[in-house]
């Protein structure tokens, strides 16, 4: 099994004839994920490939039954662009723009209070099940199917790094979920901690945090009550200066909040097996994942 | 993006809430002008930097008569200002704010930020004002009211109340405390302000409640939709090369350490400078080429790095994607042969075209060091630092 994404996701595409979003989506569908539409405000009734273009999100939902959207669409823009898909009911959002301001989604955090659909991302590479359904940026070849490990990670090329030396130990994956680098995002660590400990064919789950915020404390808190599950945890970021936006919007150290150090304490602690070095992580995978 | 206390309470005063009387001055003349308008001393005289705890370190005088005016304006401007926030090396003061000084019966503490764990927008207020926030959080949480807004229905006269008799306020300032709290909000959700500090928010004698320090940081992801707060920006409180790299799109941040390092993606960035210091040596930067990196920002890249003089190597870390290793290995080949490399370059790519760029390095004729992965890339950083 996997999360969230499997052969029975439909996917609409919003930003779908931009370049970027040109580009991706036929990645994705020459990996087999199922797309059945796109939105572009303005070029509703042409195609993108075989794929029709709609006005609106509501449209391809009604007309092409999709269920998941991803979005490609600029700054400016997403903030509209997600509250559409929501409000269009689509179970999912996938929201790779990276760039939104933090206001847009607080609000977009609140607007969602209450509604069936759920968000990944934003500033993220998406999410993929391997074999099955790959919604984002991430290199699709780095990935292997069957499990059974979940990958959960705030990263995007760190993810690939840490797929890569679990994918070169023959360790496969069932998902790796992006949640993305900005302060504000939809699904959690939580969310995604969760729904591995209750997918059968995940035995082992994998944690990539870095600098900034509680996210990492929270998750290690509900991980002690709740995951049974093996966690390896790896933190980016402990020799980032206090006070500096380290790229991501959300990996900055405010005041003594947010460090590294502290977050590494706090998982290991709460019985996650931390990598201290990125070179070691597959040693340590092979090592901690002990099941056939 | 910081600015100025002087610009902050620009800001304040366009939004309604009081600030002491007074402008900013380049130069002495300039502010015995500010000085004259205000009429009267005592007067203070602020140094204007991107940094806290000027106080402590001799950056804000109060002057008695016209005479200290010159004496303390003269030494604040130009001065080398050292504080806990700038570092050893200081920075050079350049602007003044003069300003009326006021009689404070009580000071408080205000400040507005996103929560992001609960995506709300918070209040924080105390009766501590003056002293650091974290401190209090740290000592004593009880004086500390936090009062959580709804981005979508915004503050109500409630949550102004709730702050304000938290305070102990006395009718008469608790009244302009709940206008002018409104009026901050305002300011922060109309700016897109990741933080708006108050501290301290003074009741002077006469019972006005007047914003007596200011600092406001905004997200830098909105600034395009704020172009009046764009021209806000000082070059001079940005280090050289991090001024020099965001011309090309790079997110670069200096730091003191001897290894230089280029990757794409932040996070891979973030973990490749934890693994230098691991290797016993120190990170000189951030850089973070991003997913997209081209010919010509992978050579800019390295201009900036080797224009760090502390640079003794360098540890390119590439997961390529979308970025492929062979555009990749041609762009560093190119940059290399353009530039001329000083220091010896450890080359680590993984991912799409991984073989054909690894190709390009070693028929490249320079002095490249290839690692096969990341344990080996550490290692041979090791070995440059001997």
């Amino acid at each position: 099994m996997s999360i969230f994404v499997d052969n029975n996701t439909r996917l609409l595409v919003q930003g779908i004839t931009g370049n970027e979003g040109q580009f991706h989506t036929r990645q994705c569908v020459a990996y087999g994920t199922k797309v059945v539409a796109g939105v572009t405000p303005g070029k509703g009734g042409q195609k993108m490939d075989d794929i029709p273009v709609f006005n609106t999100v509501k449209e391809a939902v009604a007309k092409a039954g999709a269920n998941c959207s991803m979005i490609f669409v600029p700054p400016p823009f997403a903030a509209d662009a997600i509250m559409e898909a929501v409000d269009a009911g689509v179970d999912l959002v996938v929201a790779i723009t990276e760039g939104i301001p933090i206001m847009d989604m607080i609000k977009i955090k609140n607007f969602m209070s209450g509604k069936k659909t759920h968000l990944i991302g934003p500033n993220c590479p998406g999410i993929i099940s391997p074999g099955k359904c790959k919604i984002g940026i991430m290199p699709a070849k780095i990935h292997t199917p069957g499990g059974p490990i979940g990958v959960v990670s705030r990263s995007g090329t760190l993810t690939y790094e840490v797929v890569n030396q679990l994918s070169l130990r023959g360790i496969g994956q069932t998902t790796c979920v992006g949640i993305g680098g900005d302060p504000v995002n939809g699904t959690n660590f939580i969310d995604c901690l969760e729904a591995f400990q209750n997918d059968t064919e995940t035995k082992g789950i994998v944690m990539v945090g870095e600098i900034g915020g509680n996210a990492e404390e929270a998750a290690s808190e509900f991980i002690v009550k709740n995951v049974k599950k093996p966690v390896i945890g790896f933190i980016a970021g402990l020799t980032a200066p206090a006070g500096r936006r380290m790229g991501h919007a959300g990996a900055i150290i405010s005041g003594k909040s947010g460090t590294a150090q502290s977050k590494i304490e706090t998982m290991k602690k709460s019985g996650i097996h931390v990598c201290d070095s990125l070179g070691s992580f597959g040693d340590l995978c092979v090592k901690v994942f002990k099941f056939k | 993006m910081n600015i100025h206390e002087y610009q902050a309470k620009e800001l304040l005063k366009k939004f309604g809430i009081p600030v002491p009387e007074g402008g900013a001055a380049y130069s002495l003349g300039e502010a015995k002008i500010i000085a004259d308008r205000l009429g009267s001393y005592p007067v203070v005289v602020k140094a204007q930097i991107h940094a806290g705890g000027r106080g402590k370190g001799g950056g804000v005088k109060i002057a008695k008569s016209h005479e200290e005016l010159d004496t303390y304006a003269g030494e604040i401007l130009g001065m080398n200002l050292v504080t806990h926030q700038t570092g050893p090396e200081g920075k050079k003061v350049k602007k003044l704010l003069v300003e009326q000084g006021l009689k404070i019966e009580k000071e408080l503490y205000l400040s507005i930020i996103p929560d992001r764990a609960t995506a709300k927008i918070v209040i924080m207020a105390s009766e501590a004002g003056g002293m650091d926030i974290e401190e209090v959080a740290e000592k004593s949480p009880e004086k500390i009211i936090r009062v959580s807004i709804d981005p979508l229905t915004g503050i109500q006269p409630y949550h102004c109340r709730e702050a304000g008799f938290g305070l102990n306020l006395k009718p008469e300032p608790l009244k302009q405390f709940t206008a002018m709290l409104k009026n901050l909000y305002n300011l922060f959700t109309t700016y897109d302000c990741s933080q708006v500090e108050i501290n301290p928010l003074i009741i002077t004698a006469d019972e006005k409640v007047i914003a007596l320090d200011a600092k406001i940081n905004f997200d830098d992801n909105a600034l395009y939709r704020h172009k009046d707060i764009q021209a806000y920006r000082d070059i001079d409180e940005e280090d050289p090369l991090e001024v020099e790299a965001s011309k090309f799109n790079l997110n670069y941040i200096k730091m003191d350490g001897n290894i230089g390092n280029m990757v794409n993606g932040a996070g891979l960035a973030m973990a490749t400078m934890d693994i230098i210091k691991q290797v016993g040596a120190e990170p000189a930067n951030f850089l973070d080429v991003g997913g997209g990196a081209s010919a010509e920002m992978v050579e800019n890249g390295f201009r900036i790095i080797l224009s760090d003089k502390n640079v003794k190597g360098i540890l390119i870390n590439i997961f390529g994607g979308i970025l492929r290793c062979d555009i990749l290995a041609n762009g560093v080949v190119q940059a290399a042969k353009k530039i001329g490399i000083t220091v010896p370059v450890v080359i680590r790519m993984e991912g799409t075209n991984v073989d054909e760029g690894r190709k390009i390095l070693s028929e490249s004729g320079l002095n490249l060091i290839t690692a096969v992965d990341l344990k080996d890339a550490a290692n041979k950083v090791a070995a440059i630092v001997m």
